[in-house]
């Protein structure tokens, strides 16, 4: 009967310990989102969208450059990434099944799923500012775009595995020439989920610093200049959160929950969009 | 039923089918070329994401070519870092990056672990999806909020609830007590190691999830039924079962947690030096990147921060690439 009440025992702290951990991670998530409300909402206004980033030392301000960087650096990646990470999908998942090539090319794209994002900051440095004469929006797309590449070739060939072959077969069949049946049938049939794997990966750009710390920079002044350095949302949190004065440590957290905000309502949007078309 | 254009040109010679028969073949020659363009086409977009990775290793390399013919191998265990000697060194910050790693992983692996036994286990049914929804999105929360949130809400309660109590406690023991010397700052090793392990629990938490969700019912049904507890089958049947995958989702974590930038930046203290103790400020890899290279001179101080930069990378390569290996090898397995 020991050994029976030990074994019950242990169960019972090994459940509890489980659900101690659970709250742990819920607990973490509402603390964190509710500092980032309580003190990000404080700080929006309307000025807070219509004006520029402040100078050092003066009062007020907004982050509209910023935002408006923020969002043509990251409109043009999804530009960039998604025919790029589609295509790369189909190669993968329509004729990488036998080839050594493929297995390497999902292995690397598995890695760049999770390489550390500020070495592409540096690559992207190396590549584009030190030799083009300089840090640009242009530079910031293409390391943004790096990143989002991965997640969207992974997303895209794993729901073109998903297709039924007799799908494929049937399109085959009636003598429909192969890039006919991957653009109009297999890829036509998954078209949720590719564009589930888009908006995940437009949540996890709009977020990334450090790529933008070497390449798109930051622009106290407006700018739609991709050539030139930008304003972006994460860099300037990141510069406003270390530096001295109150209200750019206020803006810091408004441009956070904007961020945070976006980036949750992607997230949430695209698992909505999956559920109801799958 | 319609007889065959190919039957019918054979059969009855007729020219208007023969011609038929060349359209179709002209078609089918039509076909075949746009196939192979588009073979060739996504076969090139694949190919940039392979060249992606190479030109990442080329460019570091040949950018970092000065720092290495500067100080050789030694650039790697040298803690020298001083801009105005033009001297420099990995090991304080691979010691950093290593350190706050390890201490993400030391909470993080548990607390993942009692996540995904209670999600697949114990949860009730109808709370499993929102519970697993609020854990991935808490994997989506981008880390710089995790960063400014470290800094200005934990750091201080950090420094003046726990530290103070911590060198209470521990300060006057022999050996342990130096792991906790210092002025409690709120920010350091151990702050960022906790803010990184707050990051990566999600992504441990789903992928263990996941392979514990691939135990076959009947497996965990047998152990239930011959009297074992929730917990006696998760650690005897469930955890040996999903071994390999485990070890693959706390690798990932660790990829993770070695690159992440934003939220160790924010907290570790960007101090050169390795104190010894985990309260004292320090920095990793990626917060010196952060925090230098847009200052740097060019010369060997911006080719030392492009050498930091290449073992990063090829740091988290390997640890990833050894994840993936070992779930591929772990599917590859269950497959026989």
């Amino acid at each position: 009967m020991e050994l029976y009440s030990r074994r019950i025992l242990t169960n019972r702290i090994g459940i509890g310990l489980s659900m101690i951990a659970m709250a742990f991670g819920l607990a973490a998530l509402m603390w964190i989102l509710w500092t980032l409300f309580s003190k990000g909402f404080a700080a929006l206004s309307w000025d807070f969208f219509t004006q520029d980033t402040p100078a050092p030392g003066s009062e007020g301000g907004g982050l509209r450059n910023a935002i408006v960087g923020s969002a043509m650096i990251v409109g043009l990646t999804t530009l960039v990434s998604t025919p790029v990470g589609i295509l790369a999908g189909i190669y993968l998942a329509e004729y990488g099944d036998t080839s050594r090539f493929a297995a390497t090319t999902r292995f690397v794209t598995d890695i760049m799923l999770s390489a550390p994002s500020i070495v592409v900051g540096l690559f992207v440095y190396a590549l584009m500012v030190a030799t083009l004469g300089g840090f640009s929006g242009w530079a910031g797309s293409v390391a943004l775009s790096l990143i989002a590449v991965p997640v969207v070739v992974r997303t895209t060939e794993n729901m073109l595995r998903l297709v039924p072959s007799t799908l494929r077969e049937a399109a085959f069949a009636i003598g429909a020439p192969r890039w006919q049946v991957s653009l109009k049938v297999t890829l036509r049939s998954v078209r949720a989920g590719v564009v589930t794997g888009v908006l995940l990966a437009i949540a996890r750009v709009t977020g990334e610093t450090a790529p933008l710390l070497f390449t798109a920079l930051n622009n106290q002044f407006f700018s739609t200049d991709m050539a030139q350095p930008m304003g972006n949302l994460p860099v300037v949190i990141f510069q406003f959160a270390m530096s001295p004065y109150d209200n750019w440590i206020e803006l810091a957290w408004g441009g956070a929950l904007l961020i945070a905000l976006l980036v949750l309502a992607i997230n949430i949007g695209a698992r909505v969009l999956f559920r109801h078309k799958t | 039923m319609e007889e065959s254009i190919a039957w019918k040109a054979l059969r009855m010679n007729d020219s208007a089918a023969h011609a038929q028969l060349d359209a179709h073949a002209a078609q089918v020659r039509i076909f075949k070329r746009q196939d192979s363009i588009f073979h060739k086409l996504t076969f090139l977009f694949a190919f940039l994401v392979l060249a992606a990775l190479a030109g990442i290793l080329i460019s570091l390399a040949i950018e970092s070519a000065p720092a290495f013919s500067a100080f050789g191998p030694a650039f790697l265990w040298s803690d020298a870092w001083s801009v105005p000697d033009d001297e420099f060194g990995a090991l304080i910050s691979i010691y950093g990056t290593v350190s706050t790693s390890l201490i993400a992983l030391l909470i993080g692996v548990p607390v993942s672990f009692g996540i995904a036994l209670f999600l697949t286990e114990t949860c009730p049914r109808w709370l499993r999806r929102p519970l697993g929804t609020a854990i991935e999105l808490l994997a989506g929360v981008p880390s710089i909020i995790y960063g400014i949130w470290g800094l200005f809400i934990f750091a201080p309660l950090f420094a003046r609830y726990v530290q103070p109590w911590v060198q209470a406690i521990f300060g006057d023991l022999p050996v342990i007590g130096g792991w906790f010397a210092g002025p409690p700052l709120g920010i350091g090793i151990l702050s960022a190691g906790i803010v990184l392990a707050l990051m990566v629990i999600p992504f441990i938490a789903s992928v263990m999830r996941d392979v514990f969700d691939t135990v076959p019912a009947v497996l965990k049904e047998s152990a239930y039924g011959v009297g074992c507890t929730t917990w006696e089958v998760v650690w005897n049947i469930v955890l040996p079962y999903t071994r390999v995958g485990v070890i693959g989702g706390i690798m990932l974590g660790l990829g993770r947690a070695l690159g992440e930038t934003m939220a160790v930046t924010f907290v570790i203290g960007n101090a050169n030096r390795i104190a010894g103790s985990f309260f004292a400020p320090g920095n990793s890899i990626a917060s010196v990147l952060a925090n230098e290279f847009g200052e740097a001179d060019p010369g060997l101080h911006t080719s030392s921060l492009f050498a930091l930069g290449l073992v990063l990378f090829v740091i988290t390569c390997v640890v990833l690439g050894l994840s993936r290996w070992l779930i591929y090898r772990a599917n590859a397995r269950q497959g026989v």
